[in-house]
């Protein structure tokens, strides 16, 4: 099963790879560099579905105390954090040639770095318990309090400055751009979510493991 | 004991400790005087750019002593051997929580009246008008702050580096305060009514409920052992 997650990822990948640079159209104003955006969005999207992924998992953990639960909240904030910082730099790669700069304040780059560093966090508390057991309690409590954290971080900093261009897949209206865009986009963004279960399920797989050695 | 008696013992009894020992106090006015002579000398005597980066600073002043203070919250109990006695306390555990809380908005008043005094006094600024909306704002960022960082401190209080990890955890979760008060303090410091600042006051105070119930309903589980 955790075997064919990996080939359908490595597959969709490569075909959203194919669709990025084949089919998508050489974009007028900002040229090739506009193709980085089918590797930068699917990224920050699976990363935002794997910390929504980690907050209902300690939820769960919380509740019925399961350590399964906590070993999906451990995985997904691991994966979340690299898709997060990969998306980062994914982005300021794009940034640099289009904005003339590889970082600027703007209110979605500041609350996506800020989740960048909140989910670090996460991984150091885990990192720094040595009984398992309380590190998944307190990892459980820290991941609900991010969470919540996450849209009064995304108001107060979208109140404080704005200046990256809307939201261009899910906006009130629909999509208004050409659907030889928005194939290649969907592809790759379907490929990033197998490839953040595939992923996933390896590293549930590891930490039983990890579990069972020290048990 | 009833719920309230019991989170009113806790919190006087960390002040009775305070107030006897006067451990964090102490240092804590010292800490921010210190910061004072910090902020002038990286920012300069320029009476101007002081003036524009006054409330960035102001609130820097208040996140850095409360660093201080809250990471100490359960640092009495560790240190006099007291912390088992937290655990077997009989009952909802969420009023030990409650009390710490009293207990750190106590000191973090007490430090930010005088760290505002001393910036009235230091950096010649005229609250004037803006004093009761400042008021407001301090009082609900003050919470957002130690309602988290109470709830954290517990968190931490076990761990080896807990000094490094408390920072860590508590700041990229308190962005949304931060940038609230700040904005808040600039505007009641260009002599803006409060009704101005109100979508920051109201966001402050969303932010304040929720760490609130969100504490009060995880605490449980983090004194369990």
């Amino acid at each position: 099963m955790v075997r064919v997650l990996g080939w359908l990822s490595a597959a969709a990948l490569a075909v959203g790879l194919v669709m990025a640079f084949g089919v998508a159209p050489r974009e007028v104003t900002q040229g090739n560099v506009q193709r980085i955006m089918y590797v930068h969005v699917p990224l920050i999207i699976a990363s935002y579905v794997a910390f929504g992924v980690l907050a209902v998992a300690s939820l769960v953990y919380l509740i019925r105390r399961d350590p399964r639960a906590d070993r999906v909240a451990h995985a997904s904030g691991e994966i979340g954090v690299m898709f997060v910082g990969l998306g980062i730099a994914t982005g300021s790669i794009w940034g640099k040639p289009t904005w003339g700069t590889w970082w600027t304040w703007d209110a979605r780059l500041t609350t996506v770095a800020i989740l960048f560093v909140m989910y670090v966090g996460y991984l150091l508390l885990r990192a720094m318990i040595d009984d398992s057991e309380r590190a998944a309690r307190y990892a459980a409590v820290l991941g609900i309090v991010a969470a919540l954290d996450i849209p009064l971080v995304h108001f107060s900093v979208y109140w404080w400055r704005t200046l990256h261009q809307p939201p261009s897949l899910m906006k009130p209206g629909g999509f208004t751009g050409s659907s030889s865009i928005l194939w290649p986009l969907l592809v790759n963004l379907v490929a990033f979510m197998i490839l953040y279960a595939y992923l996933a399920a390896r590293r549930v797989r590891l930490l039983r493991a990890e579990a069972e050695a020290t048990a | 004991m009833s719920y309230a008696r019991r989170a009113l013992a806790v919190a006087w009894k960390d002040l009775a400790v305070e107030r006897r020992s006067k451990e964090t106090l102490n240092a804590l006015v010292f800490f921010s005087l210190l910061l004072l002579f910090v902020f002038q000398f990286t920012l300069g005597a320029d009476r101007e750019r002081l003036a524009a980066v006054l409330p960035g600073v102001l609130w820097l002043g208040f996140v850095l002593s409360a660093l201080l203070a809250l990471g100490r919250t359960f640092l009495v109990e560790r240190e006099h051997d007291c912390w088992e006695g937290l655990l077997l306390a009989s009952g909802d555990k969420s009023a030990i929580y409650l009390g710490k809380l009293a207990g750190n908005l106590v000191l973090m008043f007490v430090v930010e009246a005088l760290v505002l005094g001393l910036f009235v006094v230091f950096f010649d600024i005229d609250l004037g008008r803006a004093l009761p909306g400042l008021v407001v704002v301090v009082a609900l960022g003050t919470l957002g702050l130690a309602a988290v960082g109470t709830l954290f401190a517990a968190m931490t209080a076990n761990i080896r580096a807990r000094e490094v990890l408390f920072p860590v955890l508590l700041l990229p979760v308190q962005v949304p305060v931060l940038l609230a008060t700040v904005k808040a303090t600039e505007g009641l410091l260009l002599g803006e009514p409060l009704g101005a600042v109100a979508h920051w006051v109201k966001l402050l105070a969303a932010a304040d409920v929720i760490y609130l119930v969100v504490s009060l309903l995880t605490f449980d589980v983090v004194l369990e052992g």
